[in-house]
């Protein structure tokens, strides 16, 4: 079977796996709702346009008409209300949430540790959790002066302060790219980008924000619960607005992986092997590296830094479908999704809910132990 | 003539074939990493159906002027033609359609199966969007027959063994369908037969229209396959041309720093290279560095030095002493004895008689006279015997030892420094006498 017909198969079972996950994780809480009530209430969500509405808008002294689409469930099935407004209110975006997280931390540090071509690289490696911590802890303690000095050139006014959430998620996303363009900056001489000098301009600039985010912990005062919550992830609190922010950013950016993944494939045996065969190789590095930081950003951006997810579900995924990528990485993405999705289940089912990141670790190292101990992983 | 050609500008449209442009031409190319000049003025250029044999010391620059070829360093001075296009002036994919190479050595990562590695030879010929089709699938079909992995096509690679991940790297460049192929110590890490087997397999695809060029350790085997072999030493091509006028044993010394015996090859016919240790003076300098063992080499004048005896001491003793740059004879032999062969290869001096008869008299005057010429007279092997008439062979080269001022004898299965130091000494002694 070719490669795409493979990755259209994996990808299907796994799709499905990560339908029932988030099924069975909006069924389980403090409230339990039955599983098909979950799947009843969210088909009841799901609204379809089915006309258009002309309404006359007054704006100032003009009156424009306005177009509205009309939208309607097609679906009304009788479901508690309560069960209705928890899975669908609460519990949905959240799982959302974390699917689209996974499925973006794992496609990166699917793509980092084949471009690096290094079984201990993640998203993380180029410096982009390291960036985004720096940007949502500044904002955290500092809030007031940063959002001014985001606000004060576009508006002119410093009234219109950001919203804690949003605020601390643009100055992640900010600080990621701009980490990640520092590292490619330092690695970057005369056009190339050598991945060796690449990896360990990561690990110095990842050294220097450690610093830089210690400092700032311990200027952090009464925030400091809020900062080591953020530093150790969460997606508790991750609403609709979010959902929809991340779901627009992630599945383009996936979508240019995908598109260079047999690219990817070709530079698994050297980047002189891959120009050989007909490969623009520092082009290609230039795209896998953006998208990929601009995924893992888009990524830490809401939830913060969860550790694990890109390093263990890629190798995890490799083992079963193999290392071409153009298979590999939808299903390590979806894996992802699914594996996020479970983890978070885990970390707010107790009496007391758990950061994820937590979670994440806990499950994740023993397992790459395992990983490491059976099957020769190391070698690659 | 293709210096006259136009110029590029329409690089991609033009067809590989045309305007009889060479598929791979280097001309002036000059290389250095930092400061340091690898290759400098390197020119030459490999036709359709022709093997080029790239030899050289280590660190010659060999690898340097195929990765300059292939278009992955790019040089400080010079150019690459690659169909007479400026190699520079084609995107990637156009190169990777024009040369494929099969490296030395490659980390291939991840386990993925052989044909996979073979089928990523297609790269350059798909579209961003392109699945493999029937012509695609013909060509690795093809290239993983032609190289022998198609038994494990469907194993992981990183469970081959050095040998077979060479070959898939053969198969994954015949994959590619190029007009040309590098290759670079293609039987570095293959056993004789799978040796033999890649390089027959690569004669047979020049001989199909292709062009290649190989960088290659062992000299016989440049000898063998290639039509013309490139001497490349200290940065620069020291000679070029076919097998049997290039590889003699002053480009030898030249290039490789070392004493050699070109001779021929009984089974092939073509050249076959013995190298020695440059041994003369190391020990006069009292066991210095070899860099003042070879200056005394150089500052020796090269002798003139007869060779008395026959058959494989006499034969030895005169490969060894030309070899290390005297000026040999050998006489008298009997035709078509091991000796006579010998010098024929060397260029040295051979005075024969037919054997199992009485040497005629002008032969054994010649002898006489070459070993009086000589500086120094080496009797190989167990010479006396028991038979002395005047006109045997044997009397005859006791003539010519008589003639001899200063008389080397060595035993049969001398060792190489034993012949050396016993010339050098007798030699010494003349000189110190003068």
């Amino acid at each position: 079977m070719s490669a795409w017909g493979r990755a259209a198969g994996w990808s299907a079972a796994l799709a499905a796996t990560l339908a029932l996950v988030a099924v069975v994780s909006a069924a389980i809480g403090p409230v339990r709702v039955p599983p098909t009530a979950v799947v009843k209430a969210v088909l009841n969500a799901l609204v379809v346009p089915t006309g258009v509405e002309t309404t006359a808008q007054g704006a100032g002294t003009l009156t424009l008409p306005g177009v509205d689409l009309v939208y309607r469930s097609p679906f009304a099935f009788p479901v508690d209300r309560v069960h209705q407004q928890i899975v669908v209110g609460v519990r949905l975006p959240r799982i959302l949430m974390a699917a689209l997280v996974g499925f973006a931390l794992a496609a990166a540090g699917t793509v980092m540790q084949g471009f690096f071509r290094n079984p201990m690289a993640d998203p993380s490696i180029i410096g982009v959790s390291s960036g985004a911590a720096v940007g949502a802890v500044a904002f955290i303690v500092f809030p007031t002066a940063l959002s001014a000095t985001l606000v004060l050139p576009l508006v002119g006014s410093v009234d219109v302060a950001l919203s804690h959430g949003a605020g601390v998620s643009l100055f992640a996303f900010v600080g990621a790219l701009a980490a990640a363009f520092g590292v490619y900056a330092i690695a970057t001489r005369h056009g190339r980008t050598p991945v060796a000098t690449l990896l360990l301009a990561g690990v110095a600039v990842q050294t220097f924000l450690g610093a830089v985010i210690s400092y700032l912990q311990l200027q952090a005062g009464e925030s400091l619960r809020r900062i080591v919550a953020w530093l150790m992830g969460h997606l508790s609190g991750a609403g609709w607005s979010d959902v929809a922010v991340t779901a627009v950013v992630v599945p383009p950016l996936f979508c240019v992986l995908l598109v260079y993944a047999r690219d990817l494939n070709v530079m698994l045996l050297g980047e002189e092997e891959a120009q050989g065969l007909g490969i623009a190789v520092e082009r290609t590095k230039r795209i896998l590296l953006g998208a990929s930081a601009l995924i893992t950003a888009a990524g830490v951006a809401f939830a913060g830094v969860i550790g694990f997810v890109g390093l263990i579900v890629p190798h995890m995924l490799r083992l079963v479908v193999g290392p071409d990528h153009r298979v590999l990485l939808p299903s390590a993405a979806l894996a992802g999704g699914s594996f996020l999705v479970a983890a978070d289940t885990v970390a707010r089912a107790g009496s007391t809910e758990l950061p994820v990141g937590i979670v994440t670790a806990a499950v994740g190292a023993p397992f790459f132990v395992y990983l490491l101990v059976t099957r020769e992983v190391h070698e690659l | 003539m293709t210096a006259d050609s136009p110029a590029v500008g329409d690089g991609a449209s033009r067809t590989p074939d045309d305007a009889g442009a060479p598929p791979i031409e280097v001309r002036d190319l000059s290389v250095a990493f930092g400061d340091v000049p690898v290759v400098s003025g390197v020119d030459l250029r490999v036709e359709r159906g022709s093997l080029v044999g790239l030899v050289g010391p280590n660190g010659a620059g060999k690898t340097t002027v195929l990765r300059a070829i292939k278009g992955t360093l790019s040089p400080d001075a010079g150019e690459v033609r690659l169909d007479g296009d400026p190699a520079d002036s084609l995107s990637p994919r156009e190169a990777g359609r024009r040369v494929a190479s099969v490296p030395q050595e490659t980390s291939l990562a991840f386990d993925f199966r052989v044909r996979q590695i073979v089928e990523m030879g297609r790269t350059p010929h798909l579209g961003r969007f392109d699945g493999h089709g029937p012509a695609d699938d013909r060509a690795v079909r093809e290239a993983m027959d032609a190289a022998g992995v198609a038994r494990f096509a469907d194993r992981a690679i990183t469970e081959v063994s050095g040998g077979e991940r060479q070959r898939v790297l053969l198969a994954r460049a015949l994959a590619q369908e190029t007009p040309s192929l590098l290759l670079d110590e293609p039987t570095a890490s293959l056993d004789v037969n799978h040796a033999v087997r890649t390089l027959e397999l690569v004669r047979g695809l020049v001989d199909g229209e292709r062009a290649a060029i190989a960088a290659i350790h062992d000299l016989d085997v440049a000898a063998r396959y290639c039509d013309e072999i490139v001497v490349l030493a200290n940065g620069g091509v020291r000679a070029a041309g076919p097998p049997a006028d290039v590889l003699t044993a002053g480009t030898l010394r030249d290039a490789f720093d070392a004493e050699a015996f070109v001779g021929e090859n009984p089974s092939t016919g073509t050249p076959t290279v013995t190298a020695f240790d440059a041994l003369d003076g190391a020990d006069e300098s009292g066991g210095a560095e070899s860099t003042d063992a070879r200056e005394s080499t150089d500052a020796r004048e090269p002798r003139r030095v007869h060779v008395v005896g026959s058959g494989r001491s006499a034969a030895r003793a005169v490969a060894r002493l030309a070899a290390a740059g005297h000026a040999v004879s050998v006489g008298v032999v009997p035709e078509g004895d091991a000796a006579a062969g010998v010098a024929t290869d060397a260029g040295a001096t051979a005075v024969t008689a037919p054997p199992f008869a009485a040497v005629p008299a002008e032969r054994r005057a010649e002898a006489v006279a070459l070993a009086e010429e000589a500086d120094v007279t080496v009797a190989a092997g167990s010479g006396e015997r028991g038979e002395t008439e005047a006109n045997s062979e044997a009397g005859a080269n006791a003539a010519v030892l008589a003639a001899g001022d200063r008389i080397a004898r060595i035993d049969d299965g001398f060792g190489d420094s034993e012949l050396l130091d016993a010339v050098r000494e007798c030699d010494g002694n003349d000189a110190a006498d003068r």
